[in-house]
Parts: C-alpha cells; sequence; structure tokens
C-alpha cells in the first residue's frame, strides 16, 4: 500500500476497524472484556481519546508505545485503579463479561482483575503471608496453605521457597519479589491479570522466567501487559495495541502488528524512528 | 600552590574543624549531664529510696516509692489519654481528609505542641482541678496527655504518609478496601516510626513538672485511687532540690537517675518488641 493512501486510511477510519485480520480474528474469540468510547481526563487535561478495543479471553493482549502515549492509563482503568488519583475522570464503557465495571463495586471487581505493578511492591510480611493476604481479605474458603502453595507453583516460585515461606519477602531477589507479586495476585484466583511494566526493574535473566510465566499463565486468566519493550511485546502478546498521545492507532494481531503495520506511525515506532 | 588554593583549603580545614567541634560540644553536653546524674544520683541511690515513703523533716533516709508510683500511674493515665486520640486523629489527616483540613488541623497541633506547659497545668486545673474541688492523678494525667496528643499526632501522620504508595495500590488492587489497607498494610508498615513517636511523646511529658504542680499537686504518703493528689518524680525532685536539706539534694539526684532510669528502660523494651517483625526497606 502506498503511504500516503495507508494515512488516508487510518484517518478516515476508527483503529479498531482499521485492521480487518484483527477485526476477524477478534470475532471467532471470545473477549472477556471490552472497551468502549473511553476518554480519560486528569483534571482538564484529556490524556486517552476515545479508546476502543477488546481483549480476548486467555491471551496476552500487549500495549505498547513511547512514554506519556497512555498506556499505564488506559491498564489501571480495567481495574479502576485510576480512582485512586484525585481529579480524574472517564468517560465511556468498559466490560467485563459483558457487565460495565464502572457500575459494580469495586473491590469485588478487583478480586476478578488483578494487577501487578511496574516495580515488585510486596507487603512487609512473610513470603507466606504475601501470598495469604487476598485470600484472608477475602474470606476465602478453601484451605489457605494449599491455595498459597498453588499459587507459589503458578508464579514459579514454589521451588526456591519452599523452605522458607516464613522468612520476610524482602530478602528475595528482585525478580522472585516481582514473581511473589504475581504468585499473589493469582491467589485470588482473578479473571484478568494486569501487567503495568513488569520487568522494567528486572535484570534480563529474571525477565526472562517472567515473560515464560506469561505465556503459561494464559490457561489460568486473561493477561494484559503494558511494555515499552517492544521486543518483549512480541515474545509474548497475541495482540498488540499500539498507542500514540492518547490515542489508539493500530490493534492487531502481534505477528501482524510487528511485520505488516498498516499505519505509518506504527511502523516508525516499531522500527524505532521514535519513542 | 597558588594563594587562592591555598586560602580555600584554609577555609575548608577551618569549617571542617568547627563542624566537628560544635558536633562533640552537643555530644558532651548530654554526657556531661548523664555523667553528673549518674554521679550525685548513684551515691546517693538505695534499696530504700525504691521501697520507702519520704521521711519526715529532720529524719534521714526514706525513698520516693509514692513518687515512682505516682509517676507511673500519671504517665499511664496520660498515655491511654492522649496516645488513641493523636493517633486516630493522624489516621483521618494522612489517610481521608482533604488538604485544607490537614493543614488548619496540623497548624493547631503545632500551635498545642508550642503552647508553655504550665499554661496546660492552668487549663487541666480549671477544667478538672476546680469542678471536682481537689487535687487528683486524673488532673494530671490530664495534662499530660494533652500535652502528648500534638506530638504523637504530628509524627504518626508523618509516618503513614511516608507509607510508599505502591504498598497501597498493592493491597487496593487484590479488592482490600481503604480501612481494610489502612489496618493490615499502612499502620503495620508505619508502626516502628509510630512507636518511636509515642515513646518520644512518653519521655517528653515524663519529665514535665509544671503542668503537674497545681493538678496532681503532691503527696508524702501513698495516693490511693485516682482521685487523690499524688506524687510524682519531677515534682519530687523540684521540690526536693531547692529545700535546705543535703539529704534532700541527694535524694532529688537520686530522683533524676530514677526517672532517666524509667524512659531508658521503656525505650530498651519497646524497641526490642520493635526490632521483630518486618521492616520496609528504605527505596
Amino acid at each position: 500500500m502506498h503511504a500516503s493512501v495507508r494515512q488516508a486510511v487510518s484517518v478516515n477510519i476508527p483503529p479498531i476497524v482499521a485492521s480487518a485480520t484483527a477485526r476477524e480474528t477478534a470475532a471467532a474469540l471470545s473477549m472477556r472484556m471490552t472497551i468502549s468510547k473511553v476518554n480519560f481526563f486528569y483534571g482538564s487535561k484529556q490524556t486517552l481519546f476515545d479508546i476502543s478495543m477488546g481483549i480476548a479471553t486467555s491471551k496476552v493482549t500487549a500495549l505498547i508505545g513511547p512514554s506519556g502515549c497512555g498506556k499505564s492509563t488506559l491498564l489501571r482503568t480495567l481495574n479502576r485503579m485510576h480512582e485512586t488519583v484525585r481529579a480524574v475522570r472517564l468517560e465511556g464503557e468498559i466490560l467485563l463479561d459483558g457487565q460495565n465495571i464502572l457500575a459494580q463495586d469495586v473491590t469485588s471487581l478487583r478480586r476478578r482483575v488483578g494487577m501487578v505493578f511496574q516495580r515488585p511492591n510486596p507487603f512487609p510480611k512473610s513470603i507466606f503471608d504475601n501470598v495469604a493476604y487476598g485470600l484472608r481479605i477475602n474470606g476465602s474458603k478453601t484451605p489457605i496453605s494449599e491455595a498459597v502453595e498453588k499459587s507459589l507453583r503458578h508464579a514459579a516460585l514454589w521451588d526456591e521457597v519452599k523452605d522458607h515461606l516464613h522468612k520476610s519477602a524482602y530478602e528475595l531477589s528482585g525478580g522472585q519479589q516481582q514473581r511473589l507479586c504475581i504468585a499473589r495476585a493469582l491467589a485470588v484466583e482473578p479473571e484478568v491479570l494486569l501487567l503495568d511494566e513488569p520487568c522494567s526493574a528486572l535484570d534480563p535473566i529474571s525477565t526472562a522466567k517472567i515473560e515464560e510465566l506469561l505465556v503459561q499463565l494464559k490457561d489460568l486468566c486473561t493477561i494484559v501487559i503494558v511494555t515499552h519493550n517492544m521486543q518483549q511485546a512480541a515474545r509474548v502478546s497475541d495482540f498488540t495495541a499500539f498507542l500514540l498521545t492518547g490515542q489508539l492507532i493500530e490493534f492487531s494481531p502481534t505477528p501482524q502488528l510487528f511485520t505488516t503495520p498498516s499505519d505509518p506511525r506504527t511502523e516508525a515506532y516499531i522500527t524505532g524512528r521514535f519513542g | 600552590m597558588s594563594p587562592r588554593l591555598r586560602w580555600r583549603k584554609f577555609v575548608s580545614g577551618f569549617m571542617l574543624t568547627m563542624t566537628g567541634v560544635c558536633a562533640l560540644v552537643a555530644v558532651s553536653v548530654l554526657f556531661f549531664i548523664l555523667g553528673y546524674l549518674v554521679y550525685h544520683g548513684g551515691t546517693s541511690i538505695s534499696w530504700n529510696f525504691f521501697t520507702k515513703l519520704p521521711a519526715p523533716v529532720g529524719e534521714s533516709g526514706g525513698g520516693m516509692a509514692n513518687a515512682i508510683l505516682g509517676s507511673a500511674k500519671l504517665l499511664l493515665i496520660a498515655s491511654l489519654f492522649g496516645v488513641p486520640i493523636g493517633f486516630f486523629g493522624a489516621v483521618y489527616l494522612a489517610e481521608f481528609s482533604g488538604s485544607t483540613t490537614a493543614f488548619v488541623v496540623r497548624y493547631a497541633a503545632d500551635l498545642l505542641n508550642g503552647v508553655p506547659s504550665i499554661v496546660i497545668g492552668i487549663f487541666a486545673y480549671s477544667l478538672v482541678v476546680l469542678p471536682f474541688k481537689h487535687f487528683s492523678t486524673l488532673a494530671g494525667g490530664f495534662a499530660l496527655g494533652l500535652m502528648m496528643i500534638p506530638i504523637t499526632l504530628r509524627s504518626t501522620e508523618e509516618f503513614l504518609r511516608a507509607v510508599p504508595r505502591a504498598l497501597r495500590e498493592a493491597s487496593m488492587a487484590l479488592g482490600a478496601s481503604k480501612w481494610k489497607t489502612i489496618v493490615s498494610i499502612i499502620v503495620p508498615a508505619a508502626y516502628r516510626g509510630i512507636l518511636t513517636a509515642v515513646l518520644l511523646a512518653f519521655a517528653r511529658v515524663a519529665g514535665e513538672t509544671a503542668p503537674l504542680l497545681f493538678t496532681a499537686f503532691g503527696n508524702r504518703f501513698w495516693s490511693p485511687g485516682w482521685n487523690q493528689p499524688t506524687a510524682s518524680l519531677p515534682v519530687m525532685i523540684f521540690t526536693y532540690a531547692i529545700a535546705p536539706y543535703d539529704d534532700w539534694h541527694r535524694q532529688a539526684w537520686a530522683a533524676g537517675l530514677v526517672l532517666l532510669g524509667l524512659i531508658l528502660v521503656t525505650n530498651i523494651v519497646a524497641r526490642a518488641i520493635l526490632s521483630r517483625g518486618i521492616a520496609v526497606p528504605r527505596s
């Protein structure tokens, strides 16, 4: 396609429709979450513009884009963590299993949509108590120690920590701490797991472990990951959304977005011309 | 070496020496006081001091058992009254209030902190002593408790605010309510700091004399219950130190040492409790 034609297409047609293949692939999949016409404001400054996209069940969806493009903001709206900041406003609709999350009780929503943050943030408690925290506050009926073991196994951390579950979580390495945070989030058996640049504070080996883990976790839950590492998005995700200055530029199956991007801005970004 | 460089080196050396000497002076004043207290108090202290009532004027010997117990009772009342108010007030300020409310309350707390302790004494006198028509442990404890509120409040608030936002978010993202997050994450993460703050407040009021002069008053005998005037170590020190008897002076020194020892022991015990559990590393 000629560059100018491509430009015209992306200007006239809403991004989600821009990729016909994405639409077709998406139709064949069930959608765990649907984001429609989301606008987001910090005070009077708008940071997300009319975002619409689907999050496919049991797939990894990556959000990429340069710093400040709104990818973290978009992620945080999915479990309404944006509400912990004052003076923000969200317009539009976000559905989880067909129900609008903005109309739900926020604590039960966050039980279903878990989150892992940029820097490992274990609680100042033992390894065991970190994982058990979510179960305890939610009054879980399953025996806690079994659930803790299961979550640690899912997070590929069990073998490393099983002999010292009652040591401080801070005695773990950064990568182990981040996997502990993943185990902590998995313990309450969320349907969706949000990860906000989970590897940006980690070394390459720890990063590789977490990436490997994410691919395995697809069977357990739907994953949305924010990353500004494009190789990481390419390695772990099934779908990739490219955001730029608060707009969704392109949303396609990952191989397609990285090999034959339909928007010149996507191409410019993934080939390293900016960002 | 150029003259300019020599001059710079001289200034650098001079300033370094001066700051070092100032630091040394600050520390040595503390050690001088401690040493003086231990020297004079240590030679005057005896088992009787802890077990006997004050001896009548003219007789030697006797102790300050009633003042030691009186001080303990006063500090108990003060802590029961001042610490919860300061603590829960701080939780509200750090976690719930808007910035204007927080500013006003903080400012008021700072003012209260700056009120001379004798004025706090007059306040407690007119609020508690006058209506009940007699001096009491309760009135003294109330006066000391008032003084503990602003110290506890301000420092607890600081420590709560210092808990990393990441921990709050981690808890909220697991579906914990704000209340649950405060109780099970934020306060436990800040409790070492909070306890240190409470200890500071405790140590500060333990030595207060002025607010006790006309609230707890003084007593040369045991003070049963909470509704009688009571002896306390600081007031005893004051009374004994200005008396014309050598024996009393020695007792005053001993009382000073005991007071210091009480504060020190409380501190060590609390810190021993603190050292268990897991601290949030500084990032």
